[in-house]
């Protein structure tokens, strides 16, 4: 088993703890966490709920903080990359802002990054072209599809150009054609932009149809059970999911959730 | 215009009662009166006395409705006669002490969003200012604001504020406070300054709640006018009038003012309402 990703590490855990203080007593969300992610890899954290899987994600995302244990976001502490605007978020809802457009939407994290006028149009109409959504900007939020929605949430991350994208379970709430197609959007998206790419879903075929690194997470404490580097090539089309490969991996998947006693309950 | 129907019925049945009402509350003045005359009246010679009495216990709508036309549109406005001048005396009142109101209210709010002491410290004594009788407070603030020589206007304006400035800091803090834990951690991964976070998410998000609590509060602010007139002896506004009118038993002109009083409410609300329909809809939040 390879730990080490594509690139030079993006992101880098070693011996990673969190801890949530809470009246029934600590919660142990990570417990001794190790991993690295490379430059341009796309990684899934899979896993029930209770994994620690977002808890993860918030914690590269400053977010949340370790309590033991080492982190580097771009050889930076999380914190640090926070400030320098090191990554795009995307949450499982799309939190559009109701009282803006759609291209207002995206033009909220270029304002308060203080790019000029003519800069956040230009940034506003490409990255709407990469979501497929052109002709929409002047739409409200409203007026678009769940879907449709969460694309512009897309776009708004990837508005200021950061190097690295961590999304929370971004499609968890779509139905599940609509996901299909999300899914092959995001990937031709991620060919083009070559942005490193942090993935938490709970969906099993979804996480071995992106990814090219599978991260298996299991609860109580929250830890990673095993880590699998995705053989599939880099162009997916979506009948690859029927081929021997893939069927393979999921096993494996699955296996590593059972081996973490995810399905006891 | 399905609604007005119903509205109409309503009114229809409140005015039947209100009829019905004042014929039985003044039947017992035609009574004694015929007693003191020592005649008889029959119940048709009753009717149209009690619809018709000078200082009656419950005027009857038309009476309440010819006061109304005859001291807005049958008086020059500068005449004390006009409830046009004493409306405009109470409405100013109403309006400085609702801009003052609503200011502190919003000023209170952000204070308590953005430090802790006052967040644990100002909503409780907000509360108390509410539970304290106005009509107890209200001459204490014209005496002392007239002692250090302010007169007129002001005093009335801080006793509508006071009124005013409760459901604009509830309001307020509620909207403030709604954007969700999302929302607020998306802002934190932009690395935005508190500043930001208030003018680009925290401000119009509590938009819709400033709306409905500006509507409260204007109601209370013309509540505190009319209150804050009372103490300063009738002289002006419609507290003023209310007061004349119970000090020679007119009972037609109170209840002319009260229903003046009412309409200005009424007006004010709508309009409230219709600068929140247009602000809204150019913030793209109503569909």
């Amino acid at each position: 088993m390879r730990d080490q990703g594509a690139g030079s590490p993006v992101i880098e855990a070693r011996g990673l703890e969190l801890t949530f203080q809470t009246s029934d007593g600590p919660v142990h969300a990570l417990k001794n966490v190790n991993l690295l992610i490379g430059k341009g890899e796309f990684v899934s954290f899979i896993g029930p709920s209770g994994c620690g899987k977002t808890t993860f994600l918030r914690a590269i995302a400053a977010l949340e903080h370790p309590t033991a244990g080492v982190l580097t976001v771009n050889g930076m502490t999380p914190e640090e990359a926070r400030k320098s605007r090191a990554y795009g978020y995307v949450f499982q809802a799309a939190g559009l802002y109701p009282w803006r457009t759609i291209a207002g939407n995206i033009r909220l994290p270029l304002e308060i990054m203080g790019f000029s006028r003519d800069e956040q149009e230009r940034r506003v109409r490409d990255v709407l072209q990469l979501v497929d959504l052109e002709g929409f900007g002047k739409k409200y939020p409203w007026q678009l599809s769940g879907g449709m929605q969460q694309r512009a949430s897309i776009a708004r991350a990837l508005a200021f150009d950061a190097e690295i994208l961590l999304m929370d379970e971004p499609f968890g709430a779509l139905d599940e054609i609509v996901r299909d197609r999300l899914n092959e959007e995001l990937l031709k998206l991620w060919n083009r932009t070559g942005k490193t790419i942090g993935f938490v879903t709970h969906s099993i075929p979804e996480a071995v149809y992106l990814s090219t690194k599978i991260v298996v997470m299991s609860p109580r404490p929250g830890r990673i059970t095993d880590v699998i580097d995705s053989p599939l090539p880099k162009e997916r089309p979506l009948d690859i999911r029927d081929s021997r490969e893939f069927i393979e991996i999921a096993h494996r998947v699955r296996e590593g959730l059972r081996a973490g006693h995810s399905y006891d309950e | 215009m399905k609604s007005v129907l119903p509205i109409l019925t309503v009114v229809a049945v409140i005015v039947a009662l209100w009829y019905a009402a004042a014929v039985w509350m003044n039947a017992q003045w035609v009574y004694d009166q015929a007693a003191r005359a020592d005649t008889e009246v029959t119940l048709a010679e009753v009717i149209p006395q009690t619809l018709a009495q000078e200082r009656p216990v419950l005027p009857a709508p038309h009476q309440v409705a010819a006061e109304l036309w005859k001291s807005v549109v049958g008086q020059k406005v500068t005449s004390k006669r006009s409830l046009i001048y004493h409306g405009w005396i109470t409405l100013s009142a109403t309006l400085l002490g609702f801009a003052i109101g609503t200011g502190l209210g919003i000023l209170l709010a952000v204070g308590i969003i953005h430090n802790r002491a006052m967040d644990l410290s100002v909503m409780p004594w907000a509360i108390a200012s509410q539970t304290i009788p106005i009509l107890a407070i209200a001459p204490m603030i014209i005496v002392v604001m007239n002692s250090v020589g302010l007169s007129g206007l002001l005093p009335k304006a801080v006793i509508s504020a006071y009124l005013s400035f409760f459901p604009v800091v509830v309001g307020m803090v509620k909207g403030l406070r709604s954007p969700d834990a999302m929302q607020l951690d998306l802002l934190r991964t932009y690395n935005a300054s508190r500043g930001e976070t208030f003018w680009k998410l925290r401000l119009p998000a509590s938009m819709p709640y400033l709306f409905a609590s500006l509507k409260v509060g204007v109601a209370a602010s013309l509540v505190g006018a009319i209150v804050g007139e009372l103490p300063t002896g009738a002289v002006a506004g419609l507290g003023a009038r209310l007061l004349s009118g119970s000090y020679y038993g007119q009972t037609v002109q109170i209840w002319a003012a009260l229903f003046a009083a009412a309409i200005a409410a009424a007006a004010l609300v709508g309009i409230i309402g219709a600068i929140q329909r247009v602000t809204l809809r150019r913030m793209g939040m109503a569909r």
